[in-house]
């Protein structure tokens, strides 16, 4: 017994799609794993374009430089892809979001434009340094994932824009990347603390670090003061360079899965580990 | 602008179909309303329990989270695909020999996900079992039969006749696993009204209405709004004395979900309502949010006939506690707290209604359609015999569905409307309206003599009723009977309130307040033998209640009281835990303990009479019909009671039809709860099989062990080498049954005097369970690894249910233990309000107990309720064992676990 408002549109063409969004007030439907659980009570009355017919924002592709992820890649799309290992913590996210039937409808892109505080994605991208492409019929822009997830559900996409990739930098060096969550159940769970964390190495020393923390503020944060900290830092010692510190950049609330206070601690719990098993995977 | 509807065309189970419909439509719901593939279950419309599993070109998907425009050109397959030619798959198969389905309502998404798995990986390994089912939520099986039916499809069929004792597959099995199942929200007929509830958004509040007449103009579609001013007793509760909760409220809401008006109309014109429109003037007012607030002095009365909020006070006293306190060598003392937790059973409320002449008849999932009836008359003026509840498959229910909910709102509906009315809860409204289990504030002390004996117990519990009375009553009862645990304790007192809050309505949650009052005597039973350096097992052996010993309530046990046998079946078990988890703490990394906890449980209403009756007929053609009045809310009582009453008949099981639940067709069986069908309808059921017996061995002039042949019209009686034929034909007068048995059964009790003494029971189930756990230490997250069960049943009339009740009761006691907490206004859906899935549920070990209960049907008591009392309290001294760290607050969430540890001086 639900109502059926607004328009829907379905485009196959990209360039349709953004005359589309020119006019503004669309809401844009991708895998629909946040659009739907948002309207269980209330009427859904938006004029929606629904982007799954662009098969051009389809498929992982290496660019060389880069590798372009199109918006249409699902959490299956990235665990399957056979992707490098320094994919290893975006591949670990994906494996904890939601169930199964998540990972299979469910966008990375969208999880980034949802821009939950405790999305998934986010801290892993973070770590990867990777940027969001924004098309328009304005023309094309690339945002580094801080520069475009704002706020809590908010983002820098304008309403003519439609975000159609994620750009990931190749790293210069060999690297490994790791992705812990801390939630309070196994599958279908929310994270209460999650950590993501690359690290770059050079002979046995850590040669660049990105270190990423989730669901601890209002945008995952990257530990910027800790990064630095790690850099030159033999690769079996990493976990006692920790310090509380570090982490003061976060912002954790209290809310209905923790405490601040918690989180802070889980924090530095997860920061240590996470450096502690990346180290390791680099020893390897 | 106006809806876009477009033919969509696509596949479904290799069929092509084309529906007309706006393509932003939720699949699930074009299959099920569009395609009246109603198979395809929805649990939550949010992806957060994967009821709605379908494979979509192959993968699982959730069918509610996948706007139909998506699907065009697509294949969709959905369980109605799995059989072919009407022949159940291999999959399904197992699921039906492993009791893999009990209530069902999962049942569809669990396939689909499993079969997604199992068609890339033939022979999968458990972890990719549970990789694969992880999205799907069950709240009755626990899991273990389903991984286990996932990964051995080819697993022979071991069924037998069914005989009392048979591992006999659910003779109501097969609807379950072929989509065809008809739930409380798969019976409203294509046209059909439909009915919203809308509620207060707040816990305490004043309201007006406004010019509904108006609204109804400005809303085509919307046919009728029905105020508490077309309700003619708007009063209701499920005791005939305590009539305090309103159908739609009168001016005051009392709760954030308190039913204010009712919105009738057709699907659209209500889907484009939001609550928001609704012509309501809100005044909020200061909300008594829990226990303390309603008991501090000078607050307002929530009802005025309790002007101190305290609904009912219970009280068992047994000697001079306080003297014998005195006395004790040493005493232990402590106090606990619980929250609101959840039913959260897979299927919202739902049900619909039509008025059919001067009557009404009301479809709807319940676990008790009798009292549904009474209190629907009741609210209608109407005489009972013009209400006929038929209960549809119940999707879960652990309490939850004993109070009404869409019931008299469809009745209304249906009967100031004319047409059918159909009502579906959305899953937060059915978190935010119905009952909860109740939250406690307990404080308990236990003394105890040197040489390792009890000797006094004094316990204080306060229960949080919510809003209005409920259950309340007999958890305030209930729980002094057992709150000094199923232990020889000479001199016990135990005090009980239920106190009126704002918060939602505490009601009916397995166990009624026993599995809060575990975890306190529990907890007490560790620190003592701690404090008398005993182990912890031997300690709750030398005190534990055994056939002979007298009860709190001064009752003797004369028989069935299996709870030494129970400890002895763990001692093994136990000190390889405790050993292993000492071992394992030597060395570095996540600490392990093992805790152990008993528990025991009274058998049916406490001190109230509850009768059951059945009925079995035999019709000219030679068909037996159980006619069942006992609900199978999953349980499997349906199989139970067709077991039993074959056994006592001396059929094969697989001769009976069943009819359950109808208030037409069936005699009252009493309502499915306290753990009492089996006990006291089961032996309805076998009184029933023995008339009906009698009556065909009386037409045959045969002895009593002369053995019945149903063969066709004719019944063959062979007593010895004496063959006698029955002529069903012949005594036909065109009345369907030929022949029928009855029977009826009400568990001997007495009433409690005022000191709470006296007969509660007629009989009591009683258990020992061993939790392992594992705890991140630096997390506070634990990681139940273990669960050793032992369970004094009587008799397993089906060892696979039994098996299946007790899995899935330590699901919710594990739930219960570590993260379920239902808090109003934020965790009204499945993703902030958390239950155990697939990947949390431990290994389960049984060790069955089989004490015969002499009143019991071939020796049968409740496991229902039992399954879970134990768990929390055992995973609790696992953590103590682990670290030496005593919880005192459940759910024990990783951040509370942690704050404790860090208290305790944990690094």
């Amino acid at each position: 017994m639900r109502a059926i408002m607004g328009t829907y549109l379905r485009p196959t063409d990209l360039n349709e799609a953004l005359r589309a969004m020119s006019a503004g007030g669309l809401t844009v439907l991708a895998g629909g794993t946040d659009y739907f659980p948002a309207r269980v009570e209330r009427p859904a009355t938006e004029d929606v374009l629904d982007i799954t017919g662009l098969s051009e924002l389809g498929g992982i592709e290496d660019r060389g430089g880069h590798y372009r992820i199109g918006a249409l890649t699902t959490w299956s799309g990235i665990i399957d892809a056979g992707l490098p290992r320094w994919f290893d913590g975006l591949k670990a996210a994906g494996r904890e979001v939601g169930g199964r039937q998540i990972q299979n409808t469910g966008t990375i892109v969208g999880n980034v434009c949802n821009a939950s505080p405790a999305a998934d994605g986010i801290p892993a991208l973070l770590a990867l340094d990777a940027s969001v492409e924004l098309s328009s019929s304005r023309g094309r822009r690339l945002l580094k994932i801080d520069e475009f997830v704002l706020g809590n559900r908010k983002t820098a996409r304008a309403a003519d824009e439609l975000a159609t990739a994620l750009i990931v930098p190749k790293p210069g060096r060999e690297c490994r990347a790791v992705f812990l969550k801390l939630g309070a159940r196994k599958y279908l769970v929310i994270s209460i603390v999650m950590v993501a964390a690359v690290l770059e190495f050079d002979r046995g020393l850590v040669a660049a670090a990105r270190i990423a923390v989730g669901a601890c503020s209002a945008v995952a944060r990257r530990l910027a003061d800790f990064e630095h900290a790690l850099i030159g830092a033999p690769l079996d010692d990493l976990a006692s360079r920790v310090r509380a510190e570090h982490l003061s950049v976060l912002a954790p609330i209290d809310d209905i899965r923790a405490g601040a206070a918690y989180r802070r601690d889980a924090a530095l719990t997860l920061v240590r580990r996470a450096v502690e098993v990346a180290g390791r995977e680099c020893r390897r | 602008m106006k809806p876009r509807t477009d033919a969509i065309a696509f596949t479904v189970n290799g069929r092509p179909v084309s529906v007309a419909a706006p393509p932003i439509r939720r699949l699930a719901d074009v299959l099920r309303d569009d395609l009246g593939l109603t198979g395809t279950k929805i649990g939550c419309n949010a992806g957060d329990c994967g009821a709605c599993t379908v494979l979509l070109d192959g993968a699982q998907v959730c069918a509610c989270l996948v706007a139909v425009g998506q699907v065009r050109g697509r294949g969709v397959t959905t369980v109605e695909g799995l059989a072919a030619n009407g022949k159940l798959s291999a999959l399904q198969n197992s699921f039906h020999r492993h009791g893999a389905a009990q209530c069902g309502i999962c049942t569809p998404g669990m396939l689909m996900a499993a079969s997604e798995l199992l068609s890339r990986r033939p022979t999968p390994t458990e972890a990719e079992v549970k990789d694969a089912l992880g999205g799907v939520l069950c709240r009755c099986t626990g899991y273990l039969k389903i991984v286990e039916a996932v990964m051995n499809t080819q697993a022979p069929a071991a069924n037998g006749a069914g005989a009392v004792g048979a591992r006999l597959a659910k003779v109501d099995g097969v609807p379950k696993l072929n989509g065809t199942e008809r739930f409380g929200a798969d019976v409203a007929p294509a046209d059909c009204l439909w009915l919203r509830v809308v509620r207060s958004p707040h816990a305490s509040a004043r309201f007006t209405l406004g010019d509904l007449a108006g609204f109804q103009r400005r809303h085509p579609g919307l046919v009728r709004i029905l105020t508490h001013r077309d309700v003619p007793n708007n009063r209701f509760g499920v005791y005939p004395d305590i009539k305090d909760q309103p159908v739609l409220a009168e001016g005051v809401a009392r709760y954030r979900g308190d039913a204010v008006l009712a919105l009738i109309g057709t699907a659209e014109a209500l889907g484009a309502i939001g609550d928001e429109d609704v012509p309501i003037a809100w005044v909020e007012t200061p909300a008594l949010a829990d226990i303390a607030a309603a008991t501090a002095p000078g607050v307002a009365a929530l009802h005025a006939d309790k002007p101190d909020n305290v609904l009912v006070r219970g009280l068992v006293r047994r000697g001079d506690a306080a003297a014998a306190m005195e006395r004790a060598d040493i005493v232990a003392e402590g106090s606990f707290e619980t929250g609101f937790v959840e039913h959260a059973y897979i299927e919202p409320e739902a049900g619909c209604a039509r008025r059919v002449g001067e009557r009404i008849e009301i479809e709807v999932c319940t676990q008790t359609p009798v009292m549904d009836r009474d209190e629907v008359a009741l609210i209608m003026g109407f005489e009972r015999s013009r209400v006929r509840v038929i209960p549809t498959a119940c999707g879960g229910g652990f309490g939850g569905k004993l109070d009404l909910s869409v019931q008299p709102l469809v009745a209304l509906g249906a009967w100031l409307t004319g047409r059918p009315v159909a009502c579906t809860y959305t899953r937060p409204e059915s978190m935010r309206a119905t009952t909860k289990r109740h939250p406690s504030r307990i404080h308990v002390r236990v003394g105890a003599t040197r040489d390792g004996k009890l000797a006094a117990m004094e316990f204080g519990g306060d229960f949080d009723t919510g809003a209005y009375a409920s259950w309340g009553p007999t958890v305030a009862n209930r729980v002094p009977v057992h709150a000094s645990g199923p232990y020889k304790v000479p001199a016990v007192l135990a005090r009980t309130r239920a106190i009126y809050t704002n918060g939602p309505p505490s009601g009916a949650f397995r166990g009624f307040g026993v599995p809060q009052a575990a975890i306190a005597h529990e907890a007490m039973m560790d620190e003592l033998a701690l404090r008398l350096d005993l182990d912890p097992l031997e300690f709750r052996l030398m005190n534990a209640l055994a056939v002979g010993d007298e009860t709190a309530t001064g009752q003797r046990l004369t028989a069935s009281a299996g709870l030494p046998a129970c400890l002895r079946g763990l001692r093994p078990h136990w000190r390889r835990a405790r050993t292993e988890a000492e071992a394992h703490n030597r060395a570095n990394g996540p600490r392990r303990g093992a805790g152990i906890a008993c528990m025991w449980y009274g058998i049916g209403n406490t001190s109230m009479s509850n009768p059951s009756s059945m009925q079995v007929g035999l019709d000219a053609k030679g068909r037996l019909t159980l006619y069942n009045g006992a609900v199978d809310i999953g349980q499997g009582s349906n199989t139970i009671m067709v077991q039993i009453c074959a056994e006592a008949l001396g059929v094969p099981a697989d001769a009976f039809a069943i009819v359950m639940g109808d208030t037409d067709r069936t005699l009252d069986a009493g309502k499915t709860s306290a753990s009492r069908q089996t006990f006291v309808s089961g032996n309805a059921a076998r009184l029933a099989g023995l008339d009906l017996r009698r009556r065909i061995l009386r037409l045959a002039n045969a002895g009593e062990g002369a053995r019945i042949v149903i063969d066709g019209a004719r019944v063959r009686v062979e007593d010895g080498v004496t063959v006698r034929e029955v002529d069903l034909s012949a005594l036909d007068k065109g009345g369907g049954d030929v022949l029928a048995g009855t029977g009826s059964f009400d568990p001997p009790t007495t009433t409690l005097d005022g000191n709470g003494q006296g007969v509660p029971y007629s009989t009591y189930g009683f258990a020992a369970q061993i939790a392992e756990i594992e705890i991140d230490v630096a997390l506070g997250l634990v990681k139940v690894l273990k669960v050793t069960a032992a369970h004094d049943v009587g008799r397993a009339i089906n060892p696979t249910q039994v098996e299946g009740q007790i899995h899935g009761g330590i699901a919710q006691g594990l739930g219960f233990a570590l993260m379920e907490e239902y808090v109003p206004g934020r965790s009204e859906n499945l993703h902030d309000y958390l239950i155990p899935t697939v990947g949390d549920m431990p290994a389960v070990e049984i060790v069955l107990v089989e004490d015969a209960e002499p009143l019991g049907p071939y020796g049968a008591k409740g496991v229902g309720e039992p399954a879970l009392i134990a768990t929390a309290p055992a995973i609790f001294g696992a953590i103590h064992h682990a670290t030496g760290v005593r919880i005192r607050r459940a759910p024990a969430t990783p951040d509370r676990i942690r704050a404790a540890l860090v208290e305790a001086g944990h690094g």
